[in-house]
This record gives C-alpha cells, structure tokens and sequence, in this order.
C-alpha cells in the first residue's frame, strides 16, 4: 500500500482545562476519502485543524505527507485545501475574486489562475455568479465556493469540515453530488460530520469520535456489520411502555430504548414485527428500517448523534 | 516563495480596498480640511496678530500643518491597526483563511503593513496638496515631511496592531482611541508647542511617538524654527526612535497575532 498521507500517533490536544483531542491514532491513504464521524465537541475541528497545521499540537505525533505541521507548515498548506466549518470568503468582493486572491496566496502564475478560476466556476456551478459580489450568495452557493477555493491549488488532499451543515436538503444533495465527483476523480478527502447519511454516502472508511476519543474504525459496511444487526424495528408505544421494553427483550438480541420509542434490533425484522403482534405489544406505529452508522454510534456510545 | 508571500497579502489588501475605499475617504481629507480651516485660518489669524506678543517667528497655520500631518498619519495608521484587525481574527475572519494557505502569520502582517505605508504615503500626499492649497506650507519643502509622516503613522498601525491583538472585543478599541490615541493628538506639538505644557507633562511628551514625529517633520520642513518652539534633540534621535518603535511593534504584532490564530 502507498505511504500514508497522513499519519497520527497518539495525538492529543488541549486548551487549558479541556481535551479536545485524547491520544487518537489514524492513518490516512492516498485516493481515499476518510470520516471523522461524531456529534457536536468530539474533537473534529480540533483534529482537522492540527493535520491544517494551524493548531500546534499538544503531544504525540503527527505527520502530513511526511512532514512536521511544526515545522514545515509552509509546505504542507501549500499542497492542502481547506473548507472550514464556518466560511471565511471575503463578502466584499466577487466570486472570481475570492478564488483569484487564494490562488495567489498559493503564488499560482495569473493565466494559471484564471484558466483555473473557469473550470472550478464550471465544478461548484457559479459560472453564472462570477461576478456576483459573495454576500449575495445563498449559503449553499457560499460553501460551493469555499469548496472551489480549496481547490484552486490542485491540492493533494482536501479538508472539509462540516461540509454541508446549516444547509437545506436540496443544497446538500448538490454538495454531495459535486464531493462525489471529486471523489471520481482520485482526490483524497477527509470530512467531518455529524450526519451519518452523509459519512455513509460520502466515506471510504471512517473513525467514530467521541468525547476527545476514538471509539471505532472501518468502513460504513463494516463498522455497521460489526455493531449492527441488518434491521430495526421503530415502535412508538404511547401507553405501557415500560412493560412493553420487558417483553421486548425476551424477543430480541438487543433493544435500544428512546425517549418516545424503542428500537428493536434483528436480524429478521418482518419475523420479529410477528412476534410483537402475536405477543399482544400495543403500538402506535412501527416501522422496519436498516440499520444505519446512527444505530453504530447509540451502540457504541449509548446516545443519539444529533440530540 | 516566502520573499514574495508578503507581496500576496499586500495585493489581496489593495483589492479589498479598491472596493471599499469610499467609506474612508471623505473623512480622511475633511479633518485636515476642517482643522485647518477651523483652527488654522480662524484661531491662527488672532495668534498671528497677537497686538505684538505672538512669539512664533512664522504663520500659526504653517505650525499648525506641520503638526496635522504626522497627527493625521497616528490617526489612520492607528485605525488601520484597530477595527481591520479586529475583524480579521473575529468578525470578517478573514485571517483565518488567508493563514490556511502558505501564507504565515508573519507574512501577513508584513503584507498589511507594506499596504498600510502606501496607503499612509497616499493620504499624506494628498494633505500636502491641501497644505500648499491653502497657502499653509508650499509644497516644497513640504514634501519632506511625508516620509517621517508615514514612518509616524506606521509605527503607530505596529503597536495598535499589537495591542488589537491582545483583546477580545472592541471595548479595548474604543478605549485606546479615547484615552490614548485623542489625548496624543492633543498634547504632543501638533497644535502648541510642547515647551508650553504644564511642567509636570512637558518630560512625558518625548516618550510619545508622535512627539518625534512632529518634532522630525518640523525640522525638516520649517528649518528656521528654533527652540523653544521646537527641541534642540538631534533629527537622527527622533528617526531612531520611531524606527525602534516600528521594529518592536511589528515583532510584537507578529507574535500576538500567532497567538490568537494559531490556537
Ligand atoms: N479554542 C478553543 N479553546 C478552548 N476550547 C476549545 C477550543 N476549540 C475547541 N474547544 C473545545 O474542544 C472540544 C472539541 O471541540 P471541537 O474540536 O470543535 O469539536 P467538534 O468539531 O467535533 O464539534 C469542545 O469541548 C470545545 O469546546
Ligand atoms: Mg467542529
């Protein structure tokens, strides 16, 4: 297998009081696209923003293409995009000036700029809007934007963090079409979220974070085989619920309790909905469902990924 | 490559500024307009004519232009290291993006500093304009005195640039300019000479960077003028000071600014 791209041994970082980052270990391949997958404060930023070189680490190791974010931070940003959780565009100028500026930050050639400019005009489809002062953008426009401008360097890898957060469906479902083609085309991501439908449509492999730690590794498929029965049934009880539970688990491997209704993991769902009926469980409704990476991170953390 | 990267944030600076630089531009030019007119022209005309006990050797509105300069230099060049600075760690944070390219935190204050002096250089030029306009100093040798005037006006973008750095809201800004900044323009040589401050104050004048910087561009540009009306300090002393000023200023900015980006 190709070296790493990036390499974390025990990487912690600490403001103060707080951990942010608890002795992670990771490695990052070239061609894929890797998940940081964890609700809100589990350490993503802060982890991403170390490998951005813009966040000193507090201990343990860290390489980026082989080289010390300490040391030659320069030369790492150089062959880096950036798309931070909060966009930084500058609202005052135009789209094409936003991307014109970056690529002289990364002392890109004019023509080469401008050649550049057209085709990520082109990628992120603001062709229309080149001229467009940014704070008249839509959000999902601005973060089509920022995308293009981590782009404009022709980076070896791409950092996103929170990609499509704030964003209405429709917005999203674009943003992760044009990810996707980036993904097409070789380039090496790694995305944080707190969405799993995302992490699953987007990541290659990813790493469950919680609370400064990581607590999982694999593949969406893997890291739901490992911790997930295949199916879920949804029931919503109103009344009786707590004698409700106490049948339930005589019927299944594992139930998982909500505050307004209970999850019921199977390898079967049709035969269990069955037995639920024939054991007389009134529900308001029930819904059968696969399992997802939400159903991995109750199971390994016991809480909701979105509360 | 890192010889030219502050030269990227000095060309990224001016294309902000070639779209915003209506908002600052009339007040730039109207204050020197209006002290002159105001202070100058009316107040100078009853020094002038002091019915015999005028003790300056030369017009009160030349004195006075002499002052305003390097004091409008402190101005923009402390404003230009106050409210941008601020918005570009908090508010625009616009710093953050420019810093997560191979731009480094040295090279961008070194890039707005570099902007702020030709900004300084095109705003003095303009006053000087003015000063012969109004018949105040002709414009030669009034033009020597706008390279001090920038200098005075760069060392004072350094410091205040340090200092933004070191604050968390613009209480601190606004403070700065109340108490330090207004207190300065008063009380440094711009509008009296410092030889006529109470004697308590008169030694703490010399502390202050536009002290030199009025006193350098008075020397250079009204050359007859003699003590008390201005010091017996030599020129290269005040040169001297305004450079360490600057060089101090802009080490600390650097390290200020580190600390509040790279976190
Ligand atoms: N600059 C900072 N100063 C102090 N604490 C911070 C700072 N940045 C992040 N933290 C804390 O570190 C923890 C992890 O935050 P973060 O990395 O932003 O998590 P995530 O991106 O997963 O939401 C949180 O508890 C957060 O409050
Ligand atoms: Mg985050």
């Amino acid at each position: 297998m190709a070296v790493p791209l990036v390499i974390a041994e025990s990487l912690t970082k600490r403001f103060d009081d707080i951990t942010a980052v608890d002795s992670v270990d990771f490695e990052i391949h070239p061609g894929e696209s890797f998940g940081f997958l964890g609700p809100n404060g589990a350490g993503k930023t802060s982890t991403m923003r170390m490998i951005a070189t813009v966040s000193p680490v507090t201990s343990g190791t860290l390489s980026v293409f082989g080289l010390d974010p300490a040391a030659d931070g320069r030369q790492i940003r150089g062959r880096l995009g950036v798309v931070p959780q909060e966009d930084n565009l500058d609202l005052e100028l135009t789209v094409a000036e936003n991307l014109y500026i970056y690529g002289r930050y990364h002392d890109m050639a004019r023509p080469k700029i401008k050649e550049k400019i057209e085709e990520l005009l082109d990628f992120a489809e603001l062709t229309a809007r080149r001229d467009s002062q940014v704070e008249t953008l839509s959000g999902g426009m601005k973060r089509r934007l920022t995308i293009a401008r981590a782009l404009i360097n022709e980076p070896d890898l791409v950092i996103l963090d929170e990609p499509t957060t704030g964003l209405d469906p429709q917005a999203r479902h674009l943003l992760w079409d044009r990810l996707y083609r980036l993904k097409q085309q070789g380039a090496t991501l790694i995305i944080s979220t707190h969405y799993m439908d995302e992490a699953e449509q987007l990541c290659d492999r990813l790493v469950v974070m919680d609370k400064a730690k990581i607590v999982a590794e694999g593949s969406p498929r893997a890291l739901i085989d490992e911790y997930a029965p295949r199916e879920v049934v949804e029931l919503r009880i109103h009344n009786g619920m707590e004698a409700a539970i106490e049948q339930l688990v005589k019927l299944a491997p594992r139930i998982e309790p909500l505050a307004d209704r209970v999850l019921v993991y199977t390898d079967d769902a049709d035969r269990t909905l069955k037995e639920v009926h024939d054991q007389g469980i009134v529900t308001d409704s029930a819904l059968v469902r696969r399992s997802t990476l939400e159903d991995v991170f109750l199971r390994l953390t016991g809480r909701a990924l979105i509360d | 490559m890192a010889v030219a990267a502050p030269i990227r944030v000095l060309e990224a600076q001016y294309r902000t500024y070639r779209r915003t630089w209506r908002g600052s531009v009339i007040s730039t030019f109207l204050q020197p307009v209006l002290f002159l007119t105001a202070i100058g022209v009316g107040l100078g005309t009853l020094v002038d004519d002091g019915a015999g006990t005028s003790t300056l050797p030369i017009a009160y509105l030349a004195f006075l232009a002499t002052g305003i300069l390097p004091a409008t230099a402190m101005q923009t060049g402390s404003s230009d290291g106050a409210w941008p600075v601020m918005a570009g760690f908090k508010w625009r944070k616009d710093y953050y993006a420019t810093i997560a390219t191979p731009i480094t935190v040295r090279d961008l204050i070194l890039g707005r500093f570099g902007f702020a002096a030709i900004r300084l250089t095109f705003v003095l030029t303009i006053y000087t304009i003015i000063m012969a306009l109004f018949d105040a100093v002709p414009l030669w040798p009034g033009v020597l005195g706008i390279p001090p005037a920038v200098l005075t006006g760069l060392a004072f973008t350094a410091l205040v640039t340090a200092y933004t750095c070191t604050l968390e809201n613009e209480i601190g800004l606004a403070n700065l300019f109340r108490f330090g900044i207004v207190p300065l323009f008063l009380f440094s040589g711009t509008f009296f000479p410092v030889s006529q401050l109470p004697d308590w104050l008169e030694p703490l004048a010399p502390l202050t960077p536009l002290y030199h910087g009025v006193e350098l561009v008075r020397k250079l540009v009204l050359s007859d003028l003699e003590a008390p009306l201005v010091s017996s300090t030599s020129m290269w002393v005040h040169l001297a000071y305004l450079v360490v000023v600057l060089v101090i200023g802009t080490a600390l900015a650097v390290r200020f600014l580190d600390r509040k980006l790279l976190v």
